[in-house]
């Protein structure tokens, strides 16, 4: 299975992080945030201009803009 | 006898439910609201239980024991430094993965620890199976179900809390991190254990975990010690980055192991809370719904409030009537009547409009659209070199600017904060919506609506060019990443709402009775002396120091009587409102303040609406420059705020009076 990144997800796909590669305070923040390797990850929505991308993870809703999503990988679960 | 002390912090991440039980137990009446961040301050109350005093105190919400706003460094600090007796932490059952994550880290404080599981109702209205017993066991830690606001589980919660005091030493479990991190922990401790300072302050495997993570307040606190160069050189040999991911890593795995044991069934989507967000950020819809939603809130605080505005401005025509005619001698009667009636009674007026305001604000805050507005204005807000999370503050700022600016306290990155600061007090807050309404209703008839509207645009549109001025000139930089929980969204509670429009219109009305009132006075003074004159004449010593600034605001089109409202409004803008109502409602006939205001030739609906603009940008109030001080901690951004609002304020009056001139009006 080949890897993405987050940002490259469709509303509804479901997908397991692989590496975190966003760099800077953001990076811990994410952590913290349930953004490690290994967490199911699901694209709810984009926001209507596009930015930032309102995941699930770890059983809640959080949101990112797409310049982080796009430093983290993942696989696809289909 | 002296009650036993028992000293509490309620710890958890933000927006379980921390405030809404301290005001449960300790019957105070905090701000609440759907979103995480809202309180950014601690908070202390006492609470006496069976001959005891507990002594509570709220923190403001984090995801973890390593800061990163300062309204997350206030909480660390005080469960690390402050050292309470027993930390309560409150879980959000309905979320209790991540709420986990905070849990692993409080355990390695070895501090007593009692679990507060509130939403309880949430998560068994959506079918959770919760075994309570089996978490008490993993974590070993007392566990109480609460659902905070409904006071359920209080009593219960302060019986562990007396328990837990007697008990011996209970610590919850630590949970391990794999061979290659503990055996750093070990190697760290030892190098620790040799200062005996530090090793009695903290406890030594979290100072050590917390330095292999990188907490940067940590090796703050170490590199105070003789250990640090020993601690420096060992860290300046790992991956750092490494380190901190696996121990984050480690966490998760530990409570993916443990998680599934507490809880069955858990994770299942809010799926009433997803079909609101399918319409309400919609890809289409959610900015005209967003737009629409503030044009009706608008709307509502004028419609709603106009019978209950209009019956008072009768009520204090009348007393001015009828009470002021009889009263004896002429001076008193002129104090009464002109001063305080004329000037408090035009900003009691407005009492109805505020109630109003402070009550949608409430439901703004307690449904959880607030998450949402900076959700979908997070990409403008980028564009113009702001934060999406400053729109938060900038949406309280139409209540009052002062907890606004406090609100930017959970925005991480210090130049985003700074900006969101300086810009908060362009937002138009309720304490100018009198000025408003007064001079529009006044001058523009049917248009008046519009005019108030357009006042209330123009306020944003200034915020947001002035950001965009920051950003390209002294704050340069990008804004910082976006990170946000987005809530499930919520009724709001209907007790909350009240207590939040009561406390905020009391304030409003207590103001009027004291400062408001001491500024009319001293107003109704200065336009009554020296001996001789008339009343409010520009012999007066009002008019001699209306005419003094007078040169500066004429070709804003204002007249000494507006300047002298402007010069007093500097302390709080409801006293624009008050001045005016002392200076032009003097008269032999008391007549309402609107009629005399057109009556009076120097006044003209183009000098109305310069007034208004330079009203809603020239300076914010004493309290908001009080408090832009003290979050910035700095004398210079306050006077750059006071500088520029009146910059700003003079250039915008001067466009549209002359503008306005040139056009013809
Ligand atoms: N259904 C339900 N809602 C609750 C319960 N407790 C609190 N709430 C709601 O949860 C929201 C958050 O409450 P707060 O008390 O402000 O949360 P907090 O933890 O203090 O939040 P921060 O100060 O932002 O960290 C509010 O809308 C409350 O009305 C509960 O037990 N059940
Ligand atoms: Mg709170």
């Amino acid at each position: 299975m080949s890897e993405i990144t987050l940002d490259t997800l469709k509303p509804g796909d479901l997908a397991r992080i692989t590496k975190m590669r966003v760099k800077g305070p953001a990076r811990r923040k994410l952590f913290d945030m349930g953004m490690v390797a290994g967490s199911e990850i699901e694209l709810v929505r984009t926001a209507p201009l596009g930015d930032p991308i309102e995941f699930q993870i770890k059983g809640y809703h959080l949101s990112i803009r797409k310049e982080e999503a796009s430093q983290i990988f993942v696989q696809k679960i289909e | 006898m002296e009650n036993t002390k028992i000293r509490v912090a309620l710890a958890g991440n933000p927006n379980v439910g921390k405030t809404t039980l301290f005001n449960a137990i300790t019957g105070s009446r905090q701000h609440v609201g759907n979103w995480p961040g809202v309180t950014v301050e601690k908070k202390t109350g006492i609470r006496s239980y069976r001959g005891y005093d507990i002594e509570v105190t709220d923190l403001p919400g984090t995801y973890s024991l390593t800061a990163y706003s300062l309204d997350e460094i206030v909480a660390r600090d005080y469960i690390i430094e402050e050292k309470p007796d027993i930390v309560i932490q409150i879980i959000d059952a309905s979320n209790l993965e991540r709420n986990l994550y905070l849990t692993t880290q409080l355990m390695e404080l070895e501090t007593e620890m009692i679990i507060a599981l509130n939403m309880c109702d949430l998560a068994l209205e959506r079918g959770d199976k919760l075994y309570i017993d089996r978490m008490q066991e993993i974590l070993a830690a007392p566990i109480v179900q609460t659902v905070a606001s409904r006071d359920i589980g209080i009593n219960e919660l302060l019986d562990r809390v007396i328990e837990q005091k007697y008990n011996d030493k209970y610590h919850g479990r630590e949970i391990g991190y794999g061979d290659i991190i503990e055996s750093k922990v070990l190697e760290i401790e030892k190098i620790l254990l040799t200062d005996p300072e530090l090793s009695k302050r903290y406890p030594l495997r979290w100072m050590s975990i917390k330095l292999l993570e990188g907490d940067r307040n940590v090796r703050t606190k170490v590199g105070k010690s003789h250990v640090s160069a020993a601690i420096n050189e060992l860290l300046a040999s790992i991956d750092q980055e490494e380190y901190e991911a696996d121990i984050a890593d480690k966490r998760y795995v530990a409570i993916n192991a443990i998680f599934p044991q507490m809880c069955t069934r858990c994770n299942v989507r809010m799926t009433k809370s997803d079909m609101i967000d399918r319409v309400l950020t919609n890809k289409y819809l959610g900015i005209p719904i967003f737009l629409a939603l503030m044009w009706g809130a608008f709307e509502l605080t004028f419609a709603f409030a106009t019978p209950f505005t209009d019956m008072i401005e009768r009520i204090f025509l009348w007393l001015a009537v009828n009470v002021t005619s009889r009263l004896e001698p002429e001076w008193l009667a002129s104090l009464i009547g002109d001063g305080i009636i004329g000037g408090v009674g035009a900003v009691l007026t407005f009492v109805p409009n505020i109630f109003i305001l402070f009550f949608l604000l409430s439901l703004l805050e307690g449904s959880g659209y607030l998450a949402r507005a900076a959700f979908i204005m997070d990409r403008l807000m980028y564009k113009i070199g702001m934060h999406g999370k400053s729109f938060i503050p900038l949406l309280m700022g139409f209540g009052c600017n002062v907890p606004a600016i406090m609100a930017t306290r959970s925005i991480e990155d210090e130049k985003d904060r700074l900006i969101t600061i300086l810009v908060v007090p362009f937002v138009s807050c309720g304490a100018r919506l009198p000025i408003y309404i007064l001079l529009a209703g006044a001058f523009f008839g049917r248009q008046a609506g519009t005019v108030v509207f357009f006042m209330y645009v123009l306020g944003i549109v200034v915020a947001v060019i002035s950001a965009k001025l920051l950003r390209s000139t002294i704050v340069k930089g990008k804004p910082a990443p976006f990170i946000m929980e987005m809530p499930p969204y919520r009724v709001p509670t209907l007790r909350t709402s009240i207590v939040h429009m009561w406390d905020n219109g009391a304030m409003y009305i207590k103001k009027a009775g004291t400062l408001i009132l001491i500024g009319v006075v001293i107003i109704w003074l200065l336009a009554s002396f020296p001996w001789g004159i008339e009343y409010g004449s520009e012999e007066s010593y009002v008019g001699m120091m209306g005419h003094f600034f007078a040169p500066l605001l004429e070709p804003l089109g204002f007249d000494w009587k507006m300047t002298v409202a402007l010069v007093f409004g500097l302390v709080a803008k409801e006293i624009v409102v008050a001045s005016m109502g002392v200076l032009y409602g003097a008269g032999d006939s008391p007549e309402a303040l609107t009629a005399s205001l057109l009556a009076d030739p120097a006044v003209t609906a183009l000098s109305a609406l310069s007034l208004m603009v330079f009203s809603l940008l020239y300076m914010p109030c004493v309290a908001t420059l009080g408090v832009i001080k003290k979050e910035t901690g700095s004398w210079k951004w306050t006077a750059f705020a006071l500088a520029y609002g009146i910059a700003v304020a003079w250039i915008m009056a001067f466009f549209v009076y002359q503008g306005g001139k040139l056009l013809g009006y």
